[in-house]
């Protein structure tokens, strides 16, 4: 924390010119290893070396036709429908539990163990007896994604309220806050990059989760129509469905990304 | 003379591996309204702990701490505290920052405002009012900090090696901005620091400290008038007294003379 202003002022200025270069450099080097990669897939298909993997002209026909057709639009709301309540009701819950356990020793006393066990337990694993529990319905799939989002974002929130600095607490003590201001102007927003570090943990998990969760009875989703299209050895299927999974998750990742770039802008390092 | 800030026979222990670690042995000191007092001594003598008893952050095991002839029981803003690690909330500008304890005050937006704008001044950052702190060197957080404390206009300043973690330069140029807000507004000041010549040049009265347990070793009183300028810092007679500081500090095995 030692710092001497002309070591600070450099430092500045290198950080405002570096973005500028090195950011778009490594864009021109994604696409071309994106390209690369695609042309790679198109001459393996083209040579057969792999049983029947389709072309990439080939799944994109597929694409469109599931397009048209209105496929792949319904799957991709059903799944992230599932997504996005199972998950919101996680960060939901998880949240305000983590503050819990990190305010009050007795409330962690009691939870955490819970917490640690079940942590160990994938959510995938819990499908099984979700469905044994609660039928092949919405609410065995909405259940576990929650699980998967809520134990990625407690144990963070928790995290957070642990690590927040003691000086900072004690410079809003002397400044005459009650406790209850402590918490909402000090232990809130100095968690919030933990929070958002496990609510991009747990959506990652969430997002895993749907897909596997769908493998089993459903009616429409990404991870659903793969299962059936596996059934029936169409491959071109099972690709636009994985791509649309991995696109999805990227979309959502970069999202939340910018959400915490903007909310933790203030943060001394990245 | 009544003084502002008195400790009595104040004893501190923390638990220690089973045993229990004497911070402070019984620690009496009378500091008068708007005197400026600094302390110095080795790490661990207990320092931190005796200004956050003053501070209202942790109480003593006996004996009392009294401001205003009434014994601390929390903190209050009556005294700002200034901290080492300067604790400036990170998510806030300069100036939500000085405005935080003027908020929790209930101090009117227009009334807020100014105050804020006031301190602000005095610390020479209004170019930065807008700026988070991360964009901020060390001096210029330490100055956030103070117009932070300032702005609640406490009667009792406590500043734990407040510019320890600057450079030589940013830290002789806050000592003198320190001096020179005082002079205006006398308020009383106890100063913590590990640096003998800043404890002499800032103080009119220097608490020398032993550990082991955490004591008064001395006190030594520094008879150099304010304002204090380049000149007294460079005199023979600010060599004097910072030497005897220096080796009361240094040397505390040798017997101490008394002050
Ligand atoms: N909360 C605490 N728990 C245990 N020991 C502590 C605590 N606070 C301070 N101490 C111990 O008390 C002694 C005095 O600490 P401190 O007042 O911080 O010293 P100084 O500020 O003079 O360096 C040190 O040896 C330190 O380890
Ligand atoms: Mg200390």
């Amino acid at each position: 924390m030692a710092v001497i202003t002309p070591a600070e002022k450099t430092a500045t200025e290198t950080r405002q010119q570096r973005p500028r270069r090195s950011r778009r450099r490594p864009l021109v080097l994604n696409a071309v290893a994106l390209a690369a990669g695609v042309g790679l897939w198109a001459v393996v298909a083209a040579l057969g070396l792999v049983e029947d993997l389709p072309s990439p002209t080939a799944v994109a026909q597929k694409a469109g036709t599931m397009i048209s057709d209105g496929t792949l639009a319904s799957d991709t709301w059903a799944s992230l429908r599932r997504v996005f309540i199972g998950y919101a009701l996680g960060v939901v819950v998880a949240v305000p539990v983590g503050f819990l356990m990190g305010w009050y020793p007795m409330a962690r006393a009691l939870i955490e163990p819970y917490i640690q066990f079940f942590r160990t337990i994938p959510p995938l694993a819990l499908i099984p007896l979700a469905v044994v529990l609660l039928g092949i319905g919405e609410v065995p799939k909405i259940a576990v994604i929650f699980l998967a989002s809520f134990m990625a974002c407690v144990v963070s929130s928790f995290q957070g309220v642990i690590d927040v600095d003691k000086t900072l607490i004690n410079a809003a003590r002397v400044l005459g806050a009650p406790d209850r201001t402590i918490f909402a102007k000090v232990v809130v927003p100095a968690s919030t990059p933990f929070i958002l570090v496990g609510m991009r943990i747990g959506l990652g998990a969430s997002w895993a989760t749907v897909v596997a969760a769908e493998l089993i009875g459903a009616q429409e989703g990404l991870g659903y129509r793969m299962q059936k299209a596996s059934t029936w050895f169409e491959m071109d299927t099972i690709f636009v469905s994985l791509i649309t999974i991995g696109v999805l998750g990227l979309v959502m990742d970069r999202l939340l990304l910018l959400a915490e770039r903007r909310l933790t802008g203030w943060q001394e390092r990245r | 003379m009544n003084s502002k800030i008195s400790f009595r026979d104040v004893v501190k222990t923390f638990p220690l591996k089973g045993a229990t670690f004497t911070a402070l042995g019984g620690v009496s000191l009378d500091i008068a309204d708007q005197e400026f007092v600094t302390v110095v001594g080795p790490s661990g003598c207990g320092k931190s702990t005796l200004m956050s008893m003053a501070a209202g952050l942790q109480e003593p095991d006996s004996g009392s701490v009294l401001v205003d002839g009434t014994p601390v029981s929390g903190p209050g803003p009556d005294r700002g505290v200034i901290f080492q690690q300067y604790a400036l909330f990170p998510w806030l500008t300069v100036r939500q920052n000085v405005e935080f304890g003027l908020k929790l005050a209930s101090v009117p937006a227009a009334e807020r405002r100014r105050r804020a704008e006031q301190a602000i001044a005095l610390v020479s950052l209004s170019e930065f009012a807008d700026a988070l702190p991360k964009t901020l060197s060390g001096g210029m957080k330490q100055r956030c900090a103070i117009a932070r404390a300032y702005a609640v206009d406490p009667q009792v300043l406590l500043m734990d090696e407040p510019f320890g973690a600057l450079d030589a330069l940013a830290r002789v140029q806050l000592q003198d901005q320190l001096l020179q807000t005082w002079s205006q507004e006398k308020r009383t000041v106890l100063f913590i620091t590990h640096d003998v010549d800043e404890a002499v040049y800032l103080a009119s009265r220097v608490v020398v400290m032993a550990a082991r347990p955490g004591r008064i070793h001395r006190v030594i009183d520094v008879d150099l008038p304010y304002p204090r300028t380049e000149e007294i810092r460079l005199s023979t007679e600010f060599r004097r007294i910072r030497n005897e500081v220096w080796t009361s500090v240094y040397h505390q095995e040798a017997p101490a003379r008394s002050a």
